[in-house]
């Protein structure tokens, strides 16, 4: 199943269900950096939630995401790690580092307005 | 556990017993009942065994059990005794009564009917041995019985308890909106860790927890294991969105993890829980402010 973006003002907001496959995996990642660009949007939003699960391949595709969206110019957020999950990406090392995470959508949304309003605030 | 039990089931499947002779020697014991009871708590006071119960006690026990006991001689089944005996383990676990005690109880029963079986068929040895015969296996399969079920219940209890007490060590507090505390008391083993970490995950996903302040000021000891695994867990918490301040190392434990080489650069740490709070308030955006300096400012 595809996963849906929806647009909220200037944040993409893509919410996992269920279980990916590779494939749409990284379709994806094709999908938001694209989407990134047209929309000329400043944060993105990936909520895991649905997912029990993050494998290595997983955790690589969300490090991308957030590496390649921040180089079209939007900061991107993780929210909704499962406890479990959480430190199963510990253990086995997969570490996430220069991925910023939040407990959920609301805490996602108040970081993006956070570092955006300092962005803004840099440049006057 | 599972051996227990295939043991009881080992001695259950002896030998054909003879049925009509059994039938005679419950006959016999019940008949005698009075008189064998009394000679068991005789023994069993002799032998100083159920000290934690007043006379009384073990006499209306020992009733019950000595019932039970001929009839699972009768019938050949165990499980009303078996019953029984988890009943009364129950009740006198509690109490401090020993493994040793239980065991000798039943085994002097065993001896105290053998005794008085052999002095009413000495007069004919080859009927006396074929009395034996039908009795012994069935006796010792219930003190088999009696024995692993007291031993069961109290693996039992102390299981409950390991339970109790892991539940109580690890309290996760909300002291603040979105601030939690966890102090943590007493030898951290890898168990022990991993529980916590659970526990610790599932409260800031409940809470909605910003900042964990961790306290380990009550722990003695740490190990690499438990270091990494600290380390792992805050890290975790990172990845749930919270920030996570660990306060009370002990010089003990600071000088072991730098000699360990753990990797805490990452960790952000105070020296006490009072500094960890307020780190922790800075984070949330709080300021504390005393009343009266408030006043002051207010008048300047």
């Amino acid at each position: 199943m595809p996963v849906s973006i929806l647009k909220q003002g200037e944040y993409l907001i893509a919410s996992i269900q269920s279980a990916l496959t590779d494939s749409e995996v990284l379709q994806l990642q094709d999908d938001l950096v694209e989407r990134v660009g047209r929309f000329r949007s400043r944060g993105v939003i990936l909520d895991v939630s649905g997912l029990d699960v993050i494998d290595s391949f997983g955790s690589k595709a969300l490090h991308t995401i957030a590496v390649t969206t921040k180089l079209r110019g939007a900061e991107s957020v993780i929210v909704g790690i499962r406890p479990e999950v959480a430190f199963a990406i510990v253990q086995l090392g997969l570490g996430l580092e220069g991925v910023h995470t939040a407990l959920d959508l609301e805490e996602g949304l108040a970081f993006l307005n956070r570092r955006i309003e300092e962005a803004d605030g840099r440049e006057r | 556990m599972r051996q227990s039990e295939a043991a009881v089931t080992a001695l259950g499947q002896a030998p054909e017993i003879d049925v009509s002779l059994l039938r005679e020697l419950v006959a016999h014991l019940r008949e005698a009942q009075a008189h064998l009871r009394e000679e068991w708590v005789r023994r069993i006071t002799e032998a100083q065994l159920l000290g934690a119960m007043t006379p009384d006690e073990i006499f209306s026990e020992v009733t019950a059990v000595y019932n039970n006991y001929v009839d699972a001689l009768e019938t050949g089944s165990v499980e009303t005794l078996q019953a029984y005996a988890r009943d009364l383990s129950e009740r006198i676990i509690p109490r401090g009564v020993e493994t040793h005690e239980v065991l000798g109880i039943v085994l002097l029963l065993r001896d105290v009917l053998a005794r008085s079986l052999f002095e009413k068929y000495q007069s004919d040895p080859g009927l006396l041995n074929r009395i034996f015969d039908a009795y012994e296996p069935a006796a010792n399969r219930i003190a088999v019985t009696v024995g692993v079920s007291f031993v069961q219940e109290r693996e039992r209890v102390i299981r409950q308890q390991q339970e109790a007490i892991r539940e109580l060590s690890t309290p996760v507090l909300q002291v603040r909106e979105r601030l939690l505390i966890l102090p943590i008391i007493g030898v951290l083993d890898s168990l022990r860790a991993r529980q916590l970490t659970e526990q610790l995950l599932t409260a800031i996903r409940i809470n909605r927890a910003r900042v964990v302040v961790i306290d380990i000021t009550g722990v003695p000891a740490i190990d690499l294991t438990v270091a990494n695994h600290l380390v792992q867990t805050v890290r975790a918490c990172g990845l749930m969105g919270a920030d996570v301040i660990v306060t009370g190392l002990s010089s003990e434990i600071a000088q072991t993890l730098v000699a360990l080489g753990v990797e805490l650069g990452t960790i952000r740490t105070t020296g006490d829980l009072q500094g960890g709070i307020e780190e922790a308030e800075r984070l949330l955006g709080h300021e504390a402010i005393r009343a009266g300096d408030l006043g002051r400012d207010r008048d300047r």
